[in-house]
């Protein structure tokens, strides 16, 4: 006898410290399974399975719903996607990277300016698309400033066009992109550039060679954070962009409540999971190259 | 040994054609309400290796800084001169000094190689001129040019990128080298040997080297000048062996080396010298003779500095004439290897400890004397006073 069972357990535990850990990971991770896993294996089944006559899916096998994905219709609306995923990535970088940068060199004005870039996420999404309606549209404030001003003589059909959307994705990601390549600028030794400059490196020399490429991981981490929610929006193309302008997330939602039809849904959410896949090995792999590069 | 070094505030005069490589006059820089540099003025001649020495927060690497180019000295008349031209507000990238940080600096993105064509790819030099003048660079510096250039700062011993900052800072053979505490980080044996080796590079190369330090022993064994900074001022200029021998303050002769202070109050001339009472300190009450000297005159308060190894200990009853002494018993002995140090508590109301230092002849053989509790005179020559000023 070794002692009381309590005392016994204890020390069995000691010895397998993994047990311990799993007990930690448990709660959370059987949530994942429950909510996460469980539905993502359902929606897998029904995509490859035959559309039921009032929705729903019948028994049976079938590849038609991934075939009628490349039909030219929702190629296109692919295409429009991923354009526009890459169209707002490119504008939060052209934005975001001088924020970031003036930021980090804002001494003791940073704390503030931060909180400058984080404060929009304190209020809903939804409200601010919402809101950017009453901006964009035809009785809105730009079009009355433009009418005002004489700079139009009707108002300019800015709501339910590409450049509404585009508005939206970069208003709604732009601190996702800022926020990592402050932390990589903020963690560059001044000393380096110093260095640089008696080296003989003038201001855009000293920018190209040691900034840039040591904040290559923050742009790297701020483009990926901006392009995959892009890649998914459903709420700003649908608000902002009307039914002209959908993007993939707006054909899976519309396959499941108006069409209803699941598989087909289905089929487009698991086309747009492998694109973000895709995606997300492409920057990671363009990090590793940035890190072995040094 | 007489008081040589010029007081500071006034440029060292030396008669020489050229301009000097560098010349600081009334040159003094303030953040906000502090000044971290004081009116200071120096030169430095061509190829010599000029070390600035202060404890930290005393302006020595703001003087650096304000060489270098990251800093603008006061508008106030101050002028900070490059080969005689004034470079006050000139930008670092058009001063072409070499400088080496004292983090090192080294770009954790490039190379070894990458790090040395840096400043040579910045002036435009052709491809096949780069390479070959980062291989001489990095023999200079006692690296192998082969696989070793290829490899990344991050994978480099300190030592390793102590030399490849020397390198990236001399392959652009800059006319004057900056060097901001380099050998703070790395360990005292590899120390030793960089030092050696900085100063064969001084020789060398003809490069005019400003080392800025903190540690006396550095600056001793490698400048051929050495500026002693206090408070944003200048407090000396000289030779190591002027700084050591003939400290102008308190300040320098106690951040230099070991010392005793004694003030007292000159009575008159005494043979060669001058008698003082000693008015505070060790012998409250005794008298000693100071060598005559500037400045001193009868009622005139004094302060002396005197080296442990300049004094020598005797049983009280027979310490040769003429000599100066401080009475008292022994506190401590300390073994120390090259020396032995003894503390004397000095009696007839003497507040600090007299130390001597005295040359180790082997303690296993012919061990000293002297053990705690004993009673003993320090004693030295008059000439081994040294006089101060105030500060």
């Amino acid at each position: 006898m070794t002692g009381s069972p309590r005392r016994v357990l204890l020390e069995w535990l000691h010895r397998r410290p993994g047990i311990g850990t799993g007990v930690l990971a448990a709660p959370a991770g059987l949530w994942l399974v429950a909510f996460f896993l469980v539905p993502l294996l359902v929606m897998a089944a029904y995509s490859w399975m035959p559309r039921g006559i009032y929705g729903g899916v019948e028994a049976g096998i079938t590849a038609e719903h991934y075939r009628r994905f490349f039909e030219p219709l929702y190629l296109r609306i692919l295409g429009r996607t991923l354009l526009w995923a890459v169209g707002a990535t490119a504008i939060c970088l052209a934005l975001g990277y001088p924020v970031a940068y003036a930021i980090a060199r804002s001494g003791r004005w940073r704390r503030w300016l931060l909180f400058l870039v984080i404060l929009p996420f304190w209020t809903s999404f939804l409200v601010r698309t919402f809101a950017l309606i009453f901006l964009l549209r035809d009785t809105g404030l730009l079009n009355g400033w433009l009418l005002r001003l004489g700079l139009a003589a009707e108002p300019v059909p800015l709501l339910y066009t590409p450049f509404a959307v585009m508005v939206g994705l970069v208003h709604g990601y732009l601190p996702l992109m800022v926020l990592p390549i402050y932390a990589s600028l903020e963690k560059l030794d001044p000393a380096l550039l110093e260095a640089a400059e008696v080296l003989g490196a003038r201001p855009w020399a000293r920018f190209r060679r040691v900034v840039l490429p040591l904040s290559r991981p923050g742009v790297i981490a701020g483009c990926l954070l901006v392009f995959v929610p892009s890649l998914g929006a459903y709420l700003t193309p649908d608000l902002l962009g009307g039914a002209k302008q959908v993007m993939v997330g707006n054909l899976v939602q519309s396959q499941f409540a108006t069409a209803r039809n699941w598989p087909f849904g289905a089929a487009v959410s698991f086309v747009l999971m492998a694109l973000v896949l895709v995606a997300v090995l492409v920057f990671l792999r363009a990090r590793d190259r940035a890190g072995a590069e040094g | 040994m007489s008081p040589s070094a010029p007081p500071a505030g006034t440029p060292v005069a030396r008669p020489t054609t050229r301009p000097p490589v560098v010349e600081f006059v009334t040159v003094s820089k303030s953040f906000g309400d502090t000044r971290a540099v004081d009116r200071v003025s120096f030169a430095l001649h061509s190829g010599e290796f000029f070390s600035i020495l202060g404890p930290s927060g005393c302006g020595k690497t703001t003087t650096l800084r304000l060489l270098a180019g990251f800093e603008a000295p006061d508008d106030d008349g101050g002028e900070v001169r490059i080969e005689g031209e004034v470079v006050n507000h000139r930008r670092p990238y058009q001063r072409r000094l070499g400088m080496v940080f004292q983090s090192y600096a080294l770009f954790p993105h490039m190379s070894v190689a990458a790090n040395v064509a840096f400043g040579l790819e910045q002036r435009a030099t052709p491809a096949d001129e780069i390479a070959e003048r980062v291989a001489r660079a990095l023999e200079m510096v006692r690296l192998e040019p082969g696989p070793f250039a290829r490899r990344m700062p991050a994978s480099l011993s300190g030592g390793e990128r102590q030399r490849v900052a020397l390198a990236r800072a001399l392959v652009l053979e800059p006319p004057i080298l900056l060097l901001d505490e380099p050998l703070g980080a790395i360990d005292l044996k590899l120390r030793k040997a960089m030092q050696l080796e900085l100063r064969t590079l001084n020789r060398e190369l003809g490069i005019t080297f400003l080392y800025v330090t903190h540690d006396q022993e550095e600056a001793l064994t490698m400048s051929d000048r050495i500026a002693v900074m206090d408070h944003a001022r200048i407090a000396q200029i000289g030779t190591p062996a002027e700084i050591y021998e003939n400290p102008r303050t308190a300040f320098v002769a106690q951040f230099i080396g070991d010392c005793n202070l004694f003030d007292g109050v000159v009575e008159g001339p005494a043979g060669a010298g001058w008698a003082v009472t000693a008015s505070s300190g060790l012998v409250a009450g005794g008298r000693f003779t100071v060598p005559s000297g500037a400045g001193l005159a009868p009622g005139g308060a004094v302060r002396i500095a005197v080296r442990p190894e300049w004094m020598d200990l005797f049983p009280p009853d027979a310490v040769p004439a003429r000599e100066n002494r401080v009475d008292g018993t022994v506190r401590e002995v300390f073994y120390r290897g090259e020396t032995v140090h003894v503390v004397v508590a000095a009696g007839g109301g003497g507040d600090r400890p007299v130390v001597v230092a005295l040359r180790n002849e082997g303690q296993l053989v012919r061990p000293l004397p002297w053990r705690p509790g004993d009673p003993v005179a320090a004693c030295w020559q008059p000439e081994d006073c040294q006089v101060l000023e105030a500060e």
